[in-house]
């Protein structure tokens, strides 16, 4: 077991083509396995507290220098707070800034959504997936995002143009989260949008719930750069006085 | 892409100066072509563009290099919305290249990025925050303001994975100009931002003009 879980209470898998929701506690841990590789897990935060404080991607890139997302890195809210660390990544590189398939993509590529036929194996698309979870909160389409696309690596070159990588994620590659205040977690299992793939694609990602041991004062995150320990400062502040 | 405008700004239906540290806000129709113009040089415009018609449709970055497969914006990129429409296209460009990826500073990211005791400067969120009260017509609330565009800005992607903020390339006169493909809501911060070079640490003033269709 990572040094970062304390113990692990809840095991699930995500079905590919499927969504989710939950409030994560400061101080649990997810993690998230590629069950059989390739996999695309998309994933937004918002502050279950005031649902206008939502995952940045943008200020979340900017401070830690960076366009991919690993292990070290931290996950900032718009209001300068860390929802969450990934403290152990086993993948590598995670983008977040190609957003999620719409109906459109999906059914120039595999064709159309059909529940009739496929059932729960239907071809959900990324968008709808993320407005169904939203909608259970009051949410929509104007607190969308650039989300999280975990196992999907997509790099730039130097003229900017952008390659997604779809055979980089391993079967078991895996990414541990430990939530650094109360977040309300988003996530969906449809494919990249920028998947080329033959078939539509279909891969479950398996998922664990539990507790994260205690944050040491050489804790990797908090201290990868100057700017998570100000991040860390922030949300220190935001729980002053709670126990 | 380098591309020359054909416009003259004595054809212009409109032109605003937007000083230094200061918002805009305003309508473009479809059909229209505006231009932001860097009056100084060096300066960063943050702007966010939404549906006139419906305001929970906006500008969203993902979308727009996602289908334009290329993370710059220039002469040629679609700017789309968050239902994957194009509102915009860039049809000139004398600066070469813009970022949508940096986002806008706010004096909250300003804490994690440069120090918490400078959550009082002033910040392009908080210019976005006075321009949608002051004018709540246009029914935009802190929900709808997102991820943006830095026009004159560059912040270079390496092939490694990495990100950072370069001195602008942009100079004084130079400009980007787009064509309305739906009517939009034009929203800019003339960013105050005085801890990076993206304003050459003296930031200036710029100028918006619009030609009819």
């Amino acid at each position: 077991m990572s040094n970062y879980i304390k113990e692990i209470s809840y095991k699930t898998s995500l079905p590919a083509n499927s969504h989710w929701s939950l409030r994560m506690r400061k101080g649990s841990v997810l993690r998230l396995t590629d069950t059989n590789g390739g996999s695309n897990l998309a994933m937004l935060f918002y502050n279950p507290e005031n649902l206008l404080e939502r995952y940045n991607a943008p200020d979340t890139l900017k401070c830690q220098h960076t366009f991919k997302l690993t292990q070290g890195h931290c996950l900032y809210s718009d209001m300068g707070r860390i929802f969450a660390s990934i403290v152990s990544d086993t993948c590598g590189w995670h983008e977040t800034m190609c957003g999620n398939s719409h109906a459109q993509h999906i059914e120039q590529r595999w064709g159309q959504r059909d529940y009739q036929t496929d059932h729960n194996d239907w071809q959900q698309n990324g968008n709808d997936a993320f407005l169904t979870e939203f909608a259970k909160y009051g949410l929509g389409r104007a607190d969308m995002a650039a989300n999280i696309n975990w196992f999907s690596k997509v790099s730039a070159d130097s003229q900017g143009q952008l390659q997604l990588d779809e055979s980089y994620s391993r079967a078991g590659s895996e990414v541990v989260l430990r939530f650094e205040m109360d977040t309300l977690v988003m996530m969906h299992s449809c494919p990249h949008p920028l998947s080329q793939a033959e078939q539509y694609p279909r891969y479950q990602v398996d998922i664990e719930l539990g507790r994260a041991a205690e944050i040491n004062d050489d804790d990797l995150c908090r201290n990868s750069c100057e700017e998570n320990q100000r991040g860390f400062r922030n949300n220190h502040l935001y729980y002053l006085g709670a126990l | 892409m380098l591309t020359q405008s054909t416009l003259s700004a004595g054809q212009a239906i409109q032109r605003d100066i937007i000083a230094a540290g200061d918002y805009y806000i305003g309508t473009v129709k479809a059909g229209q072509t505006v231009r932001i113009l860097d009056l100084e040089g060096n300066q960063a415009a943050d702007t966010l563009f939404y549906n006139a018609n419906d305001c929970s449709e906006r500008y969203s970055a993902s979308d727009t290099i996602r289908e334009q497969g290329n993370v710059y914006l220039t002469t040629g990129s679609k700017l789309r919305s968050n239902k994957n429409n194009v509102m915009l296209e860039i049809v000139a460009d004398t600066c070469g290249r813009h970022d949508t990826l940096g986002g806008a500073c706010a004096t909250e990211s300003n804490t994690v990025r440069y120090d918490l005791e400078k959550r009082c400067m002033h910040a392009c969120r908080d210019s976005w925050m006075l321009a949608i009260a002051e004018n709540p017509q246009f029914t935009i609330g802190k929900r709808d303001i997102s991820h943006n565009i830095n026009f004159f800005m560059n912040v270079p992607v390496t092939e490694a994975g990495g990100l950072s903020f370069e001195d602008g390339i942009s100079d004084a006169g130079k400009y980007v100009e787009m064509r309305a493909i739906m009517d939009i809501v034009v929203l800019i911060s003339n960013c105050p931002q005085l801890n990076n070079p993206c304003n050459g640490y003296n930031p200036t003033p710029i100028e918006l003009i619009v030609w009819g269709a």
